[in-house]
């Protein structure tokens, strides 16, 4: 479980996350979505610790951020940030190795072995695993990220704008991997996605945002209406009802 | 054919053996008449030639390459620039710049002195220069470098200004290029002392590439960014100022070995850090070959050499890598 209490940020003098509380629900994908420079990135760079917070308080597991040790801590919580083009020639099956860094710390034993083939198979990337990061396409490549994160096996998992650039197909398949982790594995995933309709089609938990602070949270349904997207967006979005889906008419 | 050639070539011990038969070459090369049967026959005049004259060049060569591609690997993985090295990033200036404080205020003979204030200059230069990296908005692969080479050549003209004043630069222009001609027993033991510092490189492997994939990364796997980032200037402060202060600065190993290596292999230091030391300390040995060849009985300063094999080199890895980034 992981609890946020009172968390600020403040660049200069601009409060970029306000105070905020939380309470993220397990075994779910929550959607944090706003407009850019609501605070959204800012806020899970926090709660996963890459960013130093200015107030306010953590609690992963009953524990506060500061209180865990950080290698225990990468066995709870894992990150991927946007915008991670490496320029390290890596193979694939190195990168997602790493993955099992907090384990094994770089001897690998049979479970880690297990844990590394299970998430090359998990994003079908096992044909690649020998190919360098930099012969890959960008959707392969973050597949290739996922399948890191999924060989750190981590009870949770913040991922910032993982469908940044990259095509449908990629898209899809990557929204697909995080429903079968959460369904299968359990797991509880944070993502920050701007495209709304993915939201609307794969989310079970909705955070919205806006300057800095948190203005709606709930079941993806009860978010994904035009009142509300209304408050979040400050603009007109048409949500209409396709074969059980809601989507988000939002290009006029 | 083509197949097993290049098999070959990835061998690691093909490349020990071809290291191990030029160093025995090596040690053969020279004005004076010497032969390796002497050092079983135990012919005195033999083995006093190869212990204080043969040995030690051989075996100062060998470290300094090791070391000094190592020192560029480090600062490329950590950087996340594969042009950046002691030579680009103002290391071996600060060096420099330390051994002249240090035969300012001590005279030229305290050489554990002069390694140590070459030390902590370079260390203070590389962490103005990665405080720099840092501010800078654009990482333009080609910025990054040139802006260590700037703080470079500003430490050096400082050097040379302060060292003219005092009139020590007869003293210093020694430590401008590398030469191993001087190298004789009793004068090159200091190289010993990075040697650990590359096992410390080896046995943080692992963290050191972590810490090449970023901050993020790192945070996410565990490790502590900053410290590595800064353990692993040290292991390149250290390695960089002991080779300064024993043999002088010799630029491009620590830029051409690397690349090499990571086309072949890739950036997982625990599989290239071997391999860079071995090919570093057989580029510089054959470059070393080759100086005391061509105008035999003189020689050609190895710095020479290594400039010129250095930049063909360091050129056709700047075409090959614009042709990869332009199709990428």
């Amino acid at each position: 479980m992981i609890a946020v209490r009172n968390i600020t940020k403040i660049y200069g003098d601009k409060k970029v996350v306000d105070s905020v509380d939380l309470d993220i629900p397990k075994g779910k994908i929550i959607a944090f979505i706003g407009s850019n420079g609501a605070g959204k990135s800012t806020l899970i760079s926090m709660i996963c610790r890459t960013l130093k917070k200015d107030d306010g308080e953590v609690y992963i597991d009953d524990k506060e951020l500061k209180d865990w040790k950080s290698n225990e801590l990468s066995k709870r919580l894992s990150i991927l940030k946007q915008s991670n083009f490496l320029n390290i020639r890596l193979t694939v099956r190195e990168l997602v190795s790493f993955g099992r860094f907090p384990y094994s710390k770089g001897r690998l034993n049979d479970e880690d072995i297990r844990h590394i083939d299970k998430a090359l198979e998990y994003m079908g990337l096992k044909e690649l695993q020998n190919r360098y990061l930099d012969e890959l396409s960008g959707g392969q490549r973050q597949m290739a990220y996922i399948a890191m994160v999924i060989a750190q096996d981590t009870e949770y998992i913040f991922l910032d704008e993982p469908l940044n650039n990259l095509d449908m197909k990629h898209s899809v398949k990557i929204m697909k991997v995080l429903k079968r982790l959460v369904g299968e594995l359990g797991k509880t995933i944070m993502v920050v996605i701007h495209d709304i309709n993915f939201v609307s089609c794969y989310a079970d938990y909705v955070v919205a945002m806006k300057d800095g602070k948190i203005i709606k949270q709930g079941d993806t349904c009860q978010i994904i209406q035009s009142g509300v997207l209304y408050d979040i967006y400050g603009m007109n979005i048409d949500v209409q009802n396709y074969c059980g889906k809601n989507i988000c008419l939002y290009y006029s | 054919m083509n197949l097993k050639i290049s098999n070959l070539l990835h061998r690691k011990l093909f490349w020990l053996i071809i290291l191990i038969a030029a160093s025995v070459y090596s040690l053969t090369l020279g004005v004076k008449d010497f032969s390796l049967l002497g050092l079983f026959t135990r012919n005195g005049e033999d083995i006093k030639l190869a212990i204080i004259s043969r040995f030690p060049r051989l075996i100062s060569i060998l470290v300094t390459g090791a070391s000094l591609s190592i020192s560029g690997l480090i600062m490329q993985t950590i950087t996340d620039n594969k042009f950046v090295s002691p030579s680009t990033a103002g290391t071996m200036e600060w060096s420099r710049f330390g051994v002249m404080i240090a035969i300012m205020f001590f005279g030229g003979e305290a050489k554990l002195f002069k390694m140590l204030i070459a030390f902590i200059c370079s260390l203070f230069g590389t962490l103005i220069f990665m405080q720099i990296l840092q501010t800078m908005k654009f990482k333009n692969a080609m910025i990054v470098p040139l802006v260590g080479m700037m703080l470079g050549n500003v430490i050096s003209a400082i050097t040379s200004f302060i060292a003219y004043r005092f009139d020590i630069i007869q003293n210093m222009s020694s430590w401008l290029q590398g030469n191993f001609s001087l190298v004789i027993k009793g004068r090159y033991e200091l190289l010993y002392l990075g040697i650990p510092f590359l096992f410390i490189a080896y046995i943080y492997a692992n963290k050191l590439t972590i810490a090449g994939m970023g901050e993020s990364f790192s945070k996410s796997l565990g490790v502590n960014y900053k410290a590595i980032v800064l353990l692993g200037m040290v292991i390149v402060a250290v390695i960089t100022s002991t080779v300064v202060v024993t043999v002088g600065s010799i630029s491009f190993v620590g830029i051409i070995i690397p690349n090499i290596v990571s086309m072949m292999m890739g950036d997982n230091l625990r599989n290239s850090l071997p391999v860079t030391a071995l090919f570093g300390a057989l580029f510089l040995l054959i470059c070393d070959m080759i100086g005391r060849v061509i105008i035999f009985p003189y020689e050609i300063s190895i710095s020479l050499i290594v400039s010129i094999v250095g930049s063909i080199m360091f050129l056709a890895l700047l075409f090959r890598r614009k042709k990869k980034w332009s199709t990428s």
